[in-house]
C-alpha cells in the first residue's frame, strides 16, 4: 500500500530542513514586517525601505535559482534562457500594473503612456483582460509555461541535449529580447514598463504593500522548496535523476524521458514566471534587458556557486552572489565584471559542488572519515553528466577522462 | 532681369546661330563674349553658350574665358569684354592687347548662380575630353541640370561618343529634354529611351506621364503612355535585379564573417566538445590587435598606413591564438569532459576579457579607418553599391578557408586534429599526443577568430562588447553544418548569411533573426547532426 501523500511530503525532508524552513518563515513573515513597520527609524534592528526591497528582490532571485536547480541540478539540462521566463512573468504582471495606473499617467489617458506616445488609439488584442488581476495572475503562470512547453516539447522530442540545448535556449532569450526592444511589439520597447502606482487599488509604494510583497516572495520560496524537495525525492525525481545520469539506459528500461524532462522544464519556467511577477512590483520596472543572455547565464552561476543538485545550495548561491553584487556595484562598479568572471571560472574549476559541496567536504574531513568513504551521489553525477551532454563526440572519450570506467562500459554498450 | 526679354531671346538666338554656323577659328567671335557686358541673365546665357559652343571647336578658347571668369579676371571696360592679366588688359575674345588701364575694368561678379552655370559649361566642354573618366563625370553633371539649350551638346556628344556608359547617361539626359518637348514623336522616342535606365528618378519622370489631371491624362498621346508604361516595367525589373544582387552580396559578406567566426569554433568544438563562450571575445582581441597595429603605423610608418591591414593579419592571428592558448592551458584543460561547466567558465572568461578591454581601451567604440584601397565600391545600379571592403572580406574568408582546409587535409597536425575529433581514445592509443593537439587546435581556432575580428573591424564598430553577438550565430552555423565539418560550416554560414539578409529585407532585422532561429530549431528536429552528418557508427550518440 502506498504511503499517504502528507506522510510522503513530510518524509521528503529531514527534520532539520523543516526546522530551518520554519525559522526562515518566522523571520520573513514576522521578523521583517515588524522590523520595517513597527520599529522606529533609528532603531538598530530597523529595516529601511531599500533593504526590504533589496531582500525581496533577492528572494525572487532565490526562487529562480531553485527553479534553475530543479532543471539543471536534477535533470542535467542547463538552460541559458531562464531569464526569458522570469521576464515573461514580469511582463505579464507588468501589463496589469500598467492598467492599474489608470488615468494617473503623464498623458491622463486610459492607455499606458508609451502607447499614447506611439500614437496608438486602442490596446492591442493581447492586452485584453490585462485589467483583471485574476487573468494577469493566470497569465503570469500560463505564458512562460506555454512557451516552455512548446519549446521543450520540440527540443526534448528530438533529444537536443547538453550544450546544444543550452545555446538554443540562449538564442531564444536573445531573440525575445530583440523582439521586446521593438516599440511595435507593444510592451514599451526600450523602457519597458515603469511608474507603477497600485495593485488591487492599494498604493504600491506604501510600507504595508512592500512588506506584503516581501512576505509573498518568502512564501513562494518556501513553497518552491517544499515542492522541489517533494519532487526530487519522489519516484518522479529519481527517474529524472536517472535520465540525467544515463538517458539511454532509462529509455531501454521503458521510460520515455520526454514526459519527465518536459514536466520539470515547464514547472521550472512557471516558477520563474511567478518569481518575475513578484519581482516587478518590488523593483518598480521591467524592461527587455532582463531577457539579455548575460542575465540568464548569471542564474546558472548562482546555482553553481551554491552547489547544484541541492535546493538549499541554489538558495544560498543566489543570496551570496546577489549580496556580493549589490555591494560591489556600489563600492567597486569597475571590478564587478572581473569578480563575476573569476567567480564563474573559480567555481567551475575548484568548487564543482559549490558552497554546499565544500561544507560537506569540510564536515566529512572533521569527522575524520577514512578517505575511501563511498563517493557521494553528487560526485557520481558530475562524472556522468558530460557523457550525455556531448552530442557528436564519442561518449567514451569524455567519460574515460572524468574517470568513471563503469559508466564508460555502460555507454559503450549503448553506442 | 526681365527688362528686355525680346532682346535677350534675340541675343540668345544670335549666339546659338554663331556657334552652330561654325566658329572654326582659334579666337572666339567677339559676339560670343559680348553677353558679359549685358545684364545678369545675359551673362548666364553667355556662359552656357560658351560651353555649348566650345564642344565643337575652340574649346580651349572658351575654357580660357571661363577660367578668367572664375578667377575674377574677366571684366567689362568701355562696352568691351576684357581679361585682366596683371598690368595688361586683353580682349576676351581674341586675346589682343588693349590700351586700357586695369583699374578701369569693372569685373564681372561671380555668385552662386554664375558658378553653377560655369560648372555646366565646363561639363559641356569636358564632353569632348580625351579622358573617359572626365567625360563620364561631365555627362553626369549635365544630366542633373538639363535644359533645352543643352540639347545640341547632347546630340553632338552622342554622335561621337563610343563608350556605352557615357552614351547611356547622355541618352537619358537628352530623353528628359525630349520628354518635355511638344512633339509627340519626340516624346515617344524619349519614353522608349528612358526604359534603358535603372534609375528610380527616371521612373518618377515616366510615372508623371501616366498621372491623371482630373479627367485628362497629363500625357495626351496613348502611344507615348504605353511606351512609358513598358519602360517603367523595364526599369522596375532592372532595379529589382540589382537589389537582389545587392542583397545576395551583403548576405555573402555576412556569411563570410560568420564563416570566419564559426571556423574556429567548429575546430575547437569538434576537437574538445567545448563551446567556447569567449569565442566572440577572441574576435574582439583580433579587432583590438588591428587597432593597435593601425596606431603603430600612424605613428611610425605614416607613408604605409594603407597597408596596416595586411600587417595586422599575423598580429591579429597571433594575439588571439595566444589568448586562446592561455585560456586552454589555464582553464579549459581542467574541465575536459564537463561541457556544461566549460560553458560557464568560458562565459566567465568572456566577462573578464570584455572588462579588460573596457578598462584598458575605454568603453567607447574605437575608430578604425578603411585603407583607401578598400573604400568605395562597384556601383551596380542607382543606389546598389558593392563596397570594396566587403568584397575584400569575402576574398579574405575564402583565403582563410583555403588555408584551414590545407592545414586539416594536408598536414600531419590536421590529420591528428581530425583523428582526435573522431575518436579521442583511439587516437591516443595509436600515439597521437591528444593534449598537445588540443592546445594547437585551440590556438588555430582562436587565431582564425582573431582573423575574423580583423575582418569585422573593417565593416563594423569595434568596441569591448562587439563579440558577444556573434557567439550564438557562430554556434548556429556549427550546429547547422554539423560538428567538425568544414564543408558543412561553409554551407551553413553562407546559407544563414544570405537567408538572413533576404528575410531582413522582407521582414526587418529582428523578425529575420527570430525566423532564422525557428528555422534552425525545426531543422534540428529533422537532422540533429547537421547538414553534413558524420556517417557510420560515430554518428550515433
Amino acid at each position: 500500500m502506498r504511503t499517504p501523500f502528507t506522510i510522503r511530503l513530510i518524509q521528503s525532508m529531514p527534520r532539520t530542513g523543516w526546522i530551518a524552513l520554519a525559522l526562515f518563515a518566522a523571520i520573513t513573515w514576522i521578523g521583517v514586517p515588524v522590523a520595517h513597520l513597527a520599529l522606529p527609524e533609528g532603531h538598530p534592528l530597523y529595516l529601511s525601505a531599500y533593504t526590504v526591497s533589496l531582500l525581496g528582490k533577492i528572494l525572487c532571485y532565490m526562487v529562480v535559482a531553485v527553479a534553475m536547480d530543479l532543471i539543471w541540478g536534477y535533470a542535467g539540462i542547463l538552460s541559458l534562457g531562464h531569464g526569458l521566463f522570469f521576464a515573461l512573468g514580469g511582463y505579464a504582471f507588468g501589463m496589469y500594473l500598467m492598467r492599474q495606473i489608470g488615468r494617473d499617467g503623464s498623458y491622463q489617458s486610459d492607455l499606458p503612456d508609451f502607447m499614447v506616445f506611439l500614437d496608438w488609439k486602442e490596446l492591442p488584442w493581447y492586452w485584453a483582460g490585462s485589467d483583471s488581476f485574476l487573468w494577469s495572475a493566470l497569465l503570469v503562470m500560463a505564458l512562460p509555461g506555454l512557451i516552455a512547453f512548446i519549446f521543450g516539447y520540440f527540443a526534448f522530442r528530438s533529444r537536443i541535449k547538453g550544450v546544444y540545448f543550452s545555446i538554443i535556449t540562449q538564442a531564444l532569450t536573445y531573440a525575445a529580447m530583440l523582439l521586446f526592444f521593438r516599440n511595435e511589439t507593444g510592451f514599451g520597447g526600450n523602457n519597458g514598463f515603469t511608474d507603477f502606482k497600485r495593485i488591487l487599488g492599494h498604493s504600491i509604494t506604501s510600507p504595508e504593500m512592500r512588506v506584503t510583497l516581501f512576505a509573498l516572495s518568502a512564501a513562494l520560496l518556501v513553497a518552491c522548496l517544499i515542492l522541489g524537495r517533494y519532487l526530487v525525492t519522489s519516484r518522479f525525481g529519481r527517474v529524472l535523476a536517472a535520465i540525467r545520469d544515463a538517458e539511454s539506459r532509462v529509455m531501454f528500461i521503458g521510460y520515455n524521458p520526454l514526459h519527465y524532462k518536459l514536466f520539470m522544464w515547464t514547472l521550472s519556467a512557471v516558477l520563474c514566471g511567478i518569481a518575475g511577477a513578484l519581482y516587478v512590483p518590488q523593483v518598480g520596472i521591467i524592461n527587455p534587458s532582463e531577457m539579455s543572455p548575460a542575465n540568464s547565464i548569471e542564474i546558472a552561476v548562482w546555482v553553481a556557486v551554491g552547489g547544484r543538485g541541492t535546493l538549499v545550495g541554489a538558495v544560498l548561491g543566489a543570496g551570496i552572489v546577489n549580496l556580493a553584487k549589490s555591494w560591489f556595484t556600489v563600492s567597486f562598479p569597475e571590478y564587478w565584471p572581473f569578480f563575476l568572471g573569476f567567480l564563474f571560472i573559480a567555481v567551475t574549476l575548484y568548487l564543482p559542488d559549490g558552497v554546499v559541496g565544500l561544507w560537506r567536504k569540510l564536515r566529512t574531513r572533521k569527522a575524520e572519515l577514512p578517505p575511501a568513504a563511498p563517493v557521494s551521489a553528487r560526485g557520481a553525477t558530475t562524472a556522468t553528466l558530460p557523457a550525455d551532454a556531448r552530442p557528436g563526440v564519442q561518449p567514451d572519450a569524455t567519460v574515460m577522462e572524468s574517470g568513471a570506467p563503469s559508466i564508460a562500459a555502460a555507454k559503450g554498450a549503448t553506442a | 532681369m526681365h527688362r528686355l526679354p525680346a532682346l535677350q531671346i534675340l541675343l540668345r538666338g544670335v549666339l546659338l546661330l554663331t556657334l552652330l554656323v561654325g566658329p572654326a577659328r582659334a579666337a572666339l567671335d567677339e559676339g560670343m563674349v559680348a553677353g558679359f557686358a549685358g545684364d545678369f541673365q545675359s551673362r548666364l546665357d553667355t556662359i552656357e553658350a560658351l560651353g555649348v559652343a566650345g564642344g565643337a571647336e575652340g574649346g580651349n578658347e572658351a575654357r580660357r574665358v571661363l577660367d578668367a571668369l572664375e578667377a575674377g579676371a574677366l571684366g567689362v571696360a568701355g562696352g568691351r569684354v576684357v581679361i585682366v592679366h596683371g598690368d595688361t588688359v586683353a580682349a576676351a575674345a581674341t586675346g589682343e592687347a588693349l590700351d586700357i588701364a586695369p583699374a578701369a575694368v569693372e569685373p564681372v561678379t561671380v555668385n552662386n548662380r554664375v558658378r553653377r552655370a560655369l560648372a555646366t559649361a565646363r561639363a559641356a566642354l569636358a564632353l569632348s575630353s580625351a579622358d573617359r573618366g572626365e567625360r563620364l563625370a561631365a555627362a553626369r553633371t549635365l544630366a542633373d541640370n538639363t535644359g533645352e539649350t543643352l540639347l545640341p551638346v547632347f546630340e553632338r556628344a552622342l554622335a561621337s561618343e563610343a563608350d556605352d556608359e557615357i552614351r547611356g547617361v547622355l541618352g537619358r539626359a537628352a530623353a528628359r529634354v525630349y520628354l518635355a518637348s511638344g512633339d509627340a514623336a519626340r516624346r515617344l522616342k524619349a519614353a522608349e529611351m528612358l526604359g534603358e535606365s535603372s534609375d528610380p528618378a527616371v521612373k518618377n519622370l515616366l510615372a508623371a506621364l501616366l498621372a491623371k489631371n482630373g479627367n485628362d491624362w497629363s500625357e495626351p498621346s496613348a502611344e507615348v503612355r504605353a511606351a512609358a508604361e513598358a519602360s517603367i516595367r523595364a526599369i522596375d525589373r532592372r532595379v529589382a535585379t540589382a537589389e537582389a544582387v545587392g542583397t545576395l552580396f551583403s548576405g555573402l559578406s555576412l556569411g563570410s564573417i560568420l564563416l570566419l567566426a564559426a571556423l574556429g569554433l567548429a575546430i575547437t568544438y569538434g576537437v574538445m566538445g567545448v563551446i567556447n563562450m569567449a569565442h566572440g571575445e577572441l574576435l574582439m582581441v583580433g579587432a583590438y590587435a588591428t587597432f593597435v597595429v593601425q596606431g603603430v603605423f600612424r605613428n611610425h610608418f605614416p607613408a604605409y598606413v594603407d597597408w596596416y591591414v595586411v600587417a595586422a593579419i599575423p598580429v591579429a592571428f597571433l594575439s588571439a591564438a595566444l589568448v586562446g592558448v592561455a585560456m586552454e592551458r589555464l582553464v579549459l584543460r581542467h574541465l575536459y569532459g564537463r561541457p556544461l561547466e566549460s560553458l560557464l567558465a568560458t562565459w566567465g572568461l568572456s566577462l573578464v576579457l570584455i572588462q579588460a578591454a573596457r578598462v584598458s581601451f575605454g568603453p567607447q567604440n574605437l575608430e578604425l579607418a578603411n585603407p583607401t584601397w578598400m573604400s568605395g565600391g562597384i556601383e551596380m545600379a542607382a543606389g546598389v553599391v558593392l563596397p570594396w571592403n566587403r568584397i575584400v572580406i569575402v576574398g579574405f574568408a575564402v583565403f582563410v578557408l583555403l588555408l584551414i582546409w590545407l592545414m586539416m587535409q594536408k598536414t600531419r597536425l590536421g590529420m591528428f586534429v581530425r583523428a582526435v575529433t573522431q575518436n579521442r581514445p583511439m587516437a591516443g592509443c595509436v600515439g597521437v599526443p591528444t593534449a598537445r593537439v588540443d592546445t594547437l587546435a585551440f590556438a588555430i581556432g582562436s587565431g582564425v577568430a582573431g582573423l575574423g575580428g580583423l575582418a569585422l573591424s573593417q565593416i563594423a564598430n569595434v568596441g569591448p562588447a562587439m563579440g558577444t553577438g556573434y557567439i550564438v550565430d557562430a554556434f548556429m552555423v556549427v550546429v547547422l553544418g554539423g560538428v567538425g565539418q568544414l564543408a558543412g560550416a561553409v554551407w551553413a554560414a553562407l546559407g544563414l548569411g544570405i537567408v538572413g539578409k533576404f528575410l531582413e529585407g522582407w521582414a526587418g532585422a529582428v523578425i529575420a533573426k527570430i525566423l532564422v532561429l525557428v528555422f534552425i530549431i525545426i531543422f534540428i528536429q529533422k537532422r540533429p547532426q547537421g547538414i553534413f552528418a558524420l556517417k557510420g557508427r560515430f554518428a550515433d550518440n
